[in-house]
């Protein structure tokens, strides 16, 4: 299996701190991976480097085939690269549509002649633009919400348009910071079969930070787990539960010894 | 008694209410807007300056649902309105006892003691104050005891008794040539609108209102739904159409000093339009706007003047281009140092630009290319097959025509990719950039593009006066554009014409509001901010959610699309 993603010895410094120390990790085409470990570890600074909002020290990092490393992050995301955030980040005063068109930018052409004049091409192109955004709004079940300010949207909402605005660059990887933080278990689990069916049905890798491990248990091919920094384990989800280094990071030594990290059924 | 914390809130805004009724007093306002009757012989503006703080008092002296009996709402307002009164009491107080005072606060003069004494001299002007102020306080608070539907039409038979008394100079000067003298006299006083007439208007409007409340907002509501769709696209046609219309027989109405004023506002609209691209739609704040206004002006002075120190003496046509070429530029040229700048640093670089340009402009220097000090004077006039355009009205059409192409620009981008962009950038550019939206080709279009509408307001704004000097290019013009599109509504192009409308057509029209312009613009933004943050017209939110039979329609449209091609 060829790897969308290769990171080679990748390190991030901010001053003295190494956020990111030597990290070399693949994910395969097609695949689910999750980065786990504890608060801290630098898992969402990864991510940063990965979509090029912040300039990695050392390694490289490649996508595709092509180095990334140094690229801005417009065009990062118009190679491939599409992400959430942990805290989510709407474009609160649009609209639930307009923020999905917003997400379609790598994909569009036209100018501003185009929109000056209302050119044939741009007209057809924004129409068909508004086209595939609603039936965006329809695959992520927001349908009827289309013209209710991002802002207005409950949360579980807003967490599913975030997705959808970014499937509408047309990802080949997609990063989910924490796709089911604040969620009930019924949303939680609505979301993990949702993730699941993004893969299956649109082929697209899927990079996850989760904390939640019956999200990551359940649907990860394959965990990294890091800690300050560093990749202290990785491996199938069966073999990460038993690996005891993992579990002293989350537990602590003292626990290590005797215990296995607790999936609820 | 109810309990003391609710009598705390009366004593607690009617002391407020007091210190703004001491500080219009003192600073010079009530006096200044005295001599502007609103009702002639009843109402002065200064009058209604003064005593609106009682009324606001009175209102705000409690709360519905505060467990508060209408006995005691009537004695919170009470309460209110009294303490209202006494700050400006003790002012009367003082300048009586030690006359000396006015040697300091020099608007404390004979003549203000005189309007809040009602020239009673102290000891009995001072009681009727009180009494006025108090019974005012009462009328405020009781106003929340009645029901909506009497509220409602009572407020605007108010507001457009005011609203009229208050333009009756205005529409004197309107009315004057198409009505019998009679009925003038009739209407109008010496100054304001006569007594009578307050009586009519008040009954007019607030039946009108009282009318709509019952019937009339239903049966129009239920035409409004029973209308064809087609029907309602010919309406609003019609409607547009009637508008235009209005627009452009304006300036017959109005006569020549009206219509000045409104040359003056249609620049500021062509400038605001400018400046809510970049600021309303894009978010960039900008503080040195006034510079590609410069820049504009400049152009266009130095291609057309007459005088020494032209360049070419080419017609005011040929020069357009130029000058808005030139601000384009100059916007792009700013654009780039600032790519990286958000928030207050990009505010502070800009405000710092646009002070450059008016140094450079002043500057010895540059003083044998652009005259200095003294300007450049001469400028040419646009002249169409032999035609000049002289008068205020003519320029009227030049300006219309400017902010006609700039609102259809502007609403061109806004709904096109661009628009997107830009609000993107506005609401967070990181996330923006991570879309993969461009952040450089993004802001720089922003800011050429209002850079562009500027510098056509500074080209025409150059022709019409004839004659330009750098102390018209400084940083107030910013601050006037800035606040008239936050109180017209960020991002909304009918917000900027309100807004001008507003902060520039009204105290272009009550000359007594000049002095207090920027007292008037701080507080109307505070007010703004408060009551109404998103403007007074803000953009509707652009419905684009496709039903399942537009969804369907489309798509056979796109299929056919694409089958033809």
């Amino acid at each position: 299996m060829t790897n969308i993603l290769e990171t080679r010895k990748v390190v991030k410094r901010f001053g003295g701190l190494v956020a990111v120390s030597d990290l070399t990790f693949n994910i395969p085409q097609s695949s689910i991976v999750s980065i786990i470990g504890p608060n801290g570890a630098g898992k969402t600074t990864f991510f940063n480097c990965i979509t090029g909002f912040y300039n990695i020290d050392e390694g490289d990092i490649v996508f595709n085939g092509r180095s990334i490393k140094g690229r801005s992050p417009d065009q990062i995301a118009r190679l491939g690269i599409s992400r959430t955030y942990q805290n989510i980040r709407l474009f609160n005063s649009m609209s639930t549509i307009e923020n999905i068109l917003a997400g379609m930018e790598p994909q569009l052409r036209s100018n501003w002649i185009g929109a000056l004049f209302h050119l044939p091409g741009t007209v057809k192109e924004e129409r068909e633009a508004l086209l595939e955004a609603n039936r965006l709004l329809d695959f992520v079940g927001l349908r009827g919400k289309g013209d209710d300010l991002a802002r207005n949207l409950p949360y579980g909402d807003q967490r599913r348009l975030e997705i959808a605005r970014a499937l509408a660059s047309k990802p080949k990887l997609l990063l989910l910071d924490e796709p089911t933080a604040g969620m009930n278990p019924r949303e939680t689990a609505e979301t993990t079969e949702f993730i699941k069916h993004l893969r299956d049905e649109l082929g697209i890798t899927i990079l996850l930070i989760e904390h939640d491990m019956r999200v990551v248990m359940g649907i990860s091919e394959h965990i990294t787990v890091l800690d300050y920094g560093k990749k202290i384990a990785e491996g199938k989800p069966a073999e990460i539960q038993s690996n005891p280094q993992v579990i002293e990071a989350y537990l602590g030594r003292g626990a290590a010894a005797s215990a296995t990290i607790e999936v609820p059924a | 008694m109810a309990q003391p914390s609710t009598f705390n809130k009366a004593v607690r805004i009617g002391l407020i209410t007091g210190v703004v009724a001491l500080s219009v007093s003192a600073i010079g306002m009530v006096e200044t807007f005295d001599v502007r009757d609103i009702i002639t012989g009843v109402l002065t503006l200064g009058q209604l300056l003064l005593f609106s703080t009682a009324l606001i008092a009175g209102y705000f002296s409690w709360q519905k649902g505060e467990g508060v009996s209408p006995a005691g709402a009537v004695l919170r307002g009470l309460v209110a309105g009294l303490l209202t009164a006494v700050p400006p009491i003790l002012l009367v107080i003082v300048a009586n006892l030690w006359p000396d005072i006015r040697n300091s606060f020099v608007n404390v003069s004979a003549s203000l003691i005189d309007i809040l004494t009602f020239d009673q001299g102290m000891v009995t002007g001072s009681l009727i104050l009180l009494a006025v102020m108090g019974v005012l306080g009462i009328i405020g608070a009781a106003f929340d005891l009645l029901p909506g539907r009497v509220q409602k039409p009572l407020l605007y038979g108010f507001l457009a008794m005011l609203g009229i008394g208050l333009l009756s100079e205005i529409l004197l000067l309107i009315l004057r040539p198409y009505t019998p003298r009679a009925l003038l006299n009739f209407l109008f006083g010496a100054k304001g609108i006569t007594p009578i007439t307050a009586v009519i208007i008040f009954i007019v409007a607030a039946g009108f209102s009282a009318w709509w409340d019952v019937q009339g907002k239903n049966a129009a509501e239920r035409r409004r739904v029973n209308r064809s769709p087609s029907t309602a696209k010919q309406l609003r046609r019609l409607n547009i159409g009637l508008l235009i219309a209005f627009i452009l027989i304006l300036p017959l109405i109005m006569g020549t000093y009206l219509t000045e004023v409104a040359d003056i506002v249609g620049t500021f609209i062509l400038m605001g339009l400018g400046l809510n691209i970049v600021v309303g739609f894009a978010g960039l704040l900008d503080l040195g706007y006034v510079a590609f206004f410069a820049i504009g002006a400049y152009v266009m002075g130095l291609l057309t003047t007459q005088s020494d120190l032209g360049i070419g003496g080419i017609s005011f046509w040929a020069a357009l281009p130029f000058s808005v070429l030139a601000a384009t530029l100059a916007g792009i040229i700013l654009g780039v140092p600032v790519l990286r700048m958000r928030g207050d640093y990009l505010a502070i670089v800009t405000l710092g630009f646009g002070e450059i340009i008016r140094v450079l402009v002043v500057s010895d220097l540059l003083k044998p290319y652009i005259g200095g000090a003294q300007g450049i004077l001469q400028i040419g006039k646009p002249e169409v097959l032999g035609f000049v355009f002289v008068q205020p009205e003519h320029y009227y059409y030049l300006i219309l025509a400017g902010c006609l192409l700039a609102v259809f620009v502007s609403w061109r981008f806004r709904d096109a990719r661009l628009g997107r962009r830009w609000m993107a950038l506005r609401e967070d550019e990181d996330v923006a950039e991570a879309m993969g939206i461009r952040l450089v080709s993004t802001k720089l279009m922003a800011f050429a593009t209002g850079a562009a509408f500027s510098g056509l307001a500074g080209a025409i704004f150059a022709s019409r006066l004839s004659s330009i000097f750098p102390h018209s290019f400084n940083l107030l013009i910013s601050i006037n554009v800035l606040s008239l599109i936050i109180v017209g509504g960020l991002g909304s192009l009918p917000g900027v014409v309100v807004g001008a409308l507003v902060l520039v057509g009204l105290p272009e029209m009550l000359r007594e509001f000049a002095e207090y312009r920027l007292l008037l613009y701080g507080a109307l933004l505070i007010v703004t901010m408060l009551l109404r943050p998103e403007g007074l017209w803000p953009s509707p939110v652009r419905r684009r959610e496709l039903h399942e039979a537009d969804l369907e329609r489309e798509s056979d449209e796109a299929e056919e699309v694409h089958s033809m091609a």
